[in-house]
């Protein structure tokens, strides 16, 4: 199989309009011949709905959750970036496509997230249109703070509900389109398979979640925006329903998954406190703009933070890299956080924590600035933990929270089966190994409003896309399959239930598969999948039937799922002899403990291809070189 | 986890420090519930009786259900159906009525964001779904709420098509009204406005969407048309009118005022004049 990027050629600053002035057009009576399946209604997927719409295609859109409105970008709490130079620091569509590639630590695709950088600018534009209501100066005029991994300020923020806002901005021009009746949209549906007909994705199979009925629907592009895979490890920062089903199936039809062993750990989350934990919650690391993170010096030191005294605080980050401080990349602060709890230094209960401290910025900006910036983090956190930030540090840990693999994709974001477009966090295009602050949200809405839209369109005018139905063998086919799995599940009748299986999981994945990783404990990994998944098939515990509201069966689904993309992540970790990013081979770092890049051996892709499961995942690699033409590889320092 | 006492001496003073915030006591509570069961939308629910004797004070009350889901699944009982997604107070999702109240016992916290240290040892819970002619029930404690989507489908929004919008700063918004329309902004959509109020009236619902986009020069050119289509879509979906009771204020997890119906009035009589 050859992975062609086609990215277009030219100078990287005019591959994109060189691009746009290449593709073909569709003319408006044509586009509402077409029909175009939008799975995922997340800052992704609401925002592709919207614009395919409004060119005119139909299109049919479906998610999970009750409403559109409730995918997990909702969630997103501190801000989205831009190149505007607003603050007149220096910033530009350089500087942004820069600080993006090197934050990857130079495993992205130059051209992908050059244009990236380029719409970042409209994407701004087209939310303030929408009245997102981001936070402003006195002027009036947008305000910007700065985040993890940049020395400008270049995001936008809506307090720190910004993912709420932006996505509520695409979910409502979505269900303007609803309105007009160019989009048909479904909820509480899950997609279980793609039909893939004479080569070409043509269609999808969908369990109704309420009535559990299998259907089919038919179209002439799939677009697939159903998010990230972090739930891999049972705890995360995800929602609970956040799965990579949709994404694995597309695998399984063929579409090559790049980079999975790719998973950030966002370093600022509040920590575990007991077996019965069902997710981790994730403070914005806009935090760490006035926040200050320390340890003891002293190991095991028990003592009220207040009552250590200033020369016995070790703020490591400070310390170690002082020239970004506490603003450092998340992978970066995420290892630290660990090494020093591993050290001994920890603090709380578990010892499995840190201190993120505003006491010095209280005494210098007030209370009330830092409850007018971060108030409703604070509340959360007192909500969760019962403790007041304003008068003890935070206690934060790191937590899985995003996955930069993911389905590859091409410059048009279509992956290796044509009609199958993938945007957002589900495909693995811009954020290399690892991904900063704020460019998430960014990401999600590029792809959506500014990317697919058009390169949709040159796909559909270029291809030949004889009508087909959904009595077609194809669909036939994909509908018993996931039936056949469903009953299987159901009948198993076990003794121990899919939430054990899904959190034994989780362990493994996040001692062997986490912050930091090395060839025996991932070859370890690897047999214990296997021997997990062995035991799942065989003692997982079901209840009720298929043929109603079923929740457990929809988890047992996504975990069957897992228990494949867990080995996948392994496997990938493991050929990966080298540290990158958020994949930190405990073989390749320096005496410091920084990562070591090999980019002699390792400068590339790693597209999985799936091949079946029998006993072990069978799946080989196929390589897209990474070519550097424009920036010059270095090693990353925030010393 | 055992509980720490530390003896720190500063200068001749000794004093003891109280326990270490960081750590508490983990406890077992016993508690008692009552849960809506109802296997879907035609047929009668019932209350069911369970008792739970490992709550843990740090769990959450929706992780308090998983443990019971846990035990009645390896029991081969049906497990109760609830809906949640972010656990974050964000997606607004989750939506139980607790003793009465939407939400349960905490101001302005979503029943995701409730933690079992707001019990106590032998307290018996009330769990029912958000009830409401227009928010049918789907099974046990899940409701359906896709008429709230059909309110903002009928104008909550500015229809300004991807690509055509000006540059972000020629809009310039003053701070408070931006502040303001954010204010009204932050609705979650959960629907516990509706389930508090005596009417199950959608007004708080609606009402900030609709503040929340006049509030913004974006929001001015189509201010009439949404206020009457969104009003007229709220009652076609079978919500109540608003009495000023003030219930969906005092459970909304979010805090919007009351003053959203307020707004909401105001536009709609001004629309209903000028047209």
């Amino acid at each position: 199989m050859k992975l062609d990027s086609k990215v277009p050629s030219g100078p990287l600053e005019e591959k994109w309009d060189r691009h746009l002035k290449d593709i073909k057009l569709l003319s408006p009576n044509n586009k509402r011949k077409h029909t175009v399946i939008v799975v995922g209604t997340g800052l992704a997927g609401a925002s592709a709905a919207a614009s395919l719409a409004e060119l005119g295609y139909n299109v049919k859109s479906f998610c999970i959750q009750d409403s559109e409105r409730r995918a997990h970008s909702i969630a997103a709490q501190g801000g989205i970036n831009a190149a505007k130079n607003y603050p007149n620091d220096g910033d530009s569509i350089w500087r942004l496509f820069y600080d993006t590639i090197k934050g990857g630590d130079y495993r992205s695709r130059e051209a992908n997230v050059y244009r990236l950088a380029q719409v970042s600018n409209e994407i701004i534009d087209q939310a303030v249109a929408q009245g997102v209501p981001f936070a402003r100066e006195y002027s009036g005029l947008l305000d910007n703070r700065s985040f993890g991994g940049a020395q400008v300020s270049r995001t936008f923020y809506a307090r720190g509900q910004t993912g709420q806002q932006l996505l509520l901005g695409a979910y409502q021009a979505m269900m303007k389109m609803v309105h007009a009746g160019k989009i048909e949209n479904h909820t509480r549906k899950e997609m279980l398979d793609l039909v893939v007909i004479d080569g070409k994705a043509r269609g999808i199979i969908t369990r109704d979640l309420v009535s559990g009925e299998m259907e089919k629907w038919t179209g002439d592009a799939v677009v697939l925006c159903t998010g990230g895979y972090g739930n891999v490890f049972y705890l995360s920062t995800n929602a609970k329903n956040a799965n990579v089903t949709a994404a694995w199936r597309c695998h399984k039809r063929g579409a090559t998954f790049a980079n999975p062993c790719y998973v950030q750990i966002h370093p600022t989350c509040i920590p575990v406190s007991g077996d019965y934990q069902s997710k981790l919650t994730l403070m914005s690391e806009s935090l760490r703009n006035d926040g200050r993170v320390w340890v003891p010096r002293e190991k095991g030191d028990k003592r009220k933070p207040g009552s250590i005294p200033e020369h016995e605080r070790f703020y490591y980050l400070e310390e170690k890299y002082p020239s970004f401080g506490n603003l450092v990349p998340r992978d970066v602060a995420s290892r630290n956080a660990k090494i020093v709890t591993d050290e001994g230094m920890g603090v709380g209960a578990t010892g499995k924590a840190v201190y993120l401290d505003f006491r010095d910025a209280i005494k210098r900006d007030g209370r009330d600035a830092i409850e007018a910036k971060y108030g409703n983090l604070f509340d959360m956190y007192e909500n969760i933990t019962g403790e007041n930030p304003y008068k003890e540090p935070m206690r934060i840990f790191p937590a899985v929270h995003y996955t930069m693999g993911g389905l590859w994709v091409d410059y048009n974001l279509m992956s290796n089966v044509p009609g199958l477009f993938v945007a957002g966090e589900a495909n693995f295009s811009d954020h290399g190994a690892n991904r900063l602050g704020a460019s998430a949200l960014m990401q999600g809405l590029a792809d959506g409003y500014f990317v697919i839209p058009y390169t949709i369109g040159n796909y559909i005018a270029d291809t030949d896309l004889a009508a087909v139905d959904s009595n077609h063998n194809a669909f036939a086919e994909a509908v018993s399959n996931s039936k056949s799995q469903i009953d299987k599940l159901l009948n198993i009748n076990g003794d121990k239930s899919v939430i054990h299986y899904h959190r034994e999981l989780g362990k493994i994945m996040w001692d062997k598969v986490g912050i930091s990783r090395s060839r025996e404990g991932m070859s370890r990994a690897i047999e214990d999948i296997r021997a997990l998944r062995d035991e799942f098939w065989q003692n997982v515990r079901v209840p009720g039937e298929a043929n109603y509201y079923n929740k457990y069966l929809e988890f047992a689904c996504r975990v069957a799922d897992y228990f494949e993309l867990a080995e996948l992540m392994a496997l990938d970790a493991l050929q990966r002899e080298e540290s990158c990013g958020c994949h930190l081979r405990e073989e390749y770092q320096s005496e410091e403990g920084e990562a070591l890049r090999n980019d002699e051996e390792f400068s590339y892709v790693a597209a999985w291809e799936f091949l079946g499961v029998n006993g072990k995942l069978e799946t080989t690699m196929h390589k897209e070189e990474l070519e550097f033409e424009f920036v010059e590889l270095k090693q990353r320092s925030y010393k | 986890m055992i509980p720490v006492r530390h003896a720190v001496t500063a200068s001749t003073e000794k004093i003891i420090q109280p326990i270490e915030p960081t750590i508490m006591s983990s406890s077992d509570m016993t508690i008692h519930l009552k849960i809506w069961r109802q296997k879907n939308a035609e047929s009668k629910g019932r209350f069911e009786t369970y008792t739970l004797d490992n709550v843990n004070e740090h769990m959450s009350f929706l992780e308090m259900l998983d443990v019971l889901n846990e035990e009645l699944i390896e029991n081969g009982d049906d497990p109760v159906e609830f809906d949640y997604d972010c656990r974050e107070g964000i997606c607004g999702s989750c939506n139980l009525v607790i003793n009465g109240r939407a939400h349960g016992p905490k101001h302005m916290t979503a029943v995701c964001q409730l933690h079992m240290r707001n019990y106590s040892d032998g307290d018996t819970v009330v769990i029912e779904p958000a009830r409401a002619a227009a928010f049918p029930v789907i099974k046990d404690l899940v409701v359906d709420r896709s008429a709230f989507d059909r309110i903002i489908e009928a104008g909550g929004y500015v229809s300004v098509k991807t690509g055509s919008a000006p540059e972000a700063n020629l809009i310039p918004v003053p701070q408070k009204k931006a502040n303001q329309a954010f204010d009204y902004a932050t609705c979650i959509g959960c629907g516990a406005c509706v389930a508090a109020c005596p009417n199950s009236s959608a007004s708080l619902f609606t009402g900030a969407k609709i503040g929340h986009l006049n509030k913004l020069p974006q929001g001015q050119p189509e201010k009439q048309q949404r206020v009457l289509s969104m009003v007229a879509q709220m009652e076609k979906e079978g919500f109540g009118d608003c009495s000023n009771y003030a219930e969906c204020e005092a459970v909304c997890p979010v805090g919007i005022s009351i003053s959203a119906i307020a707004e909401m009035r105001r536009e709609y009589l001004k629309a209903l004049f000028d047209n």
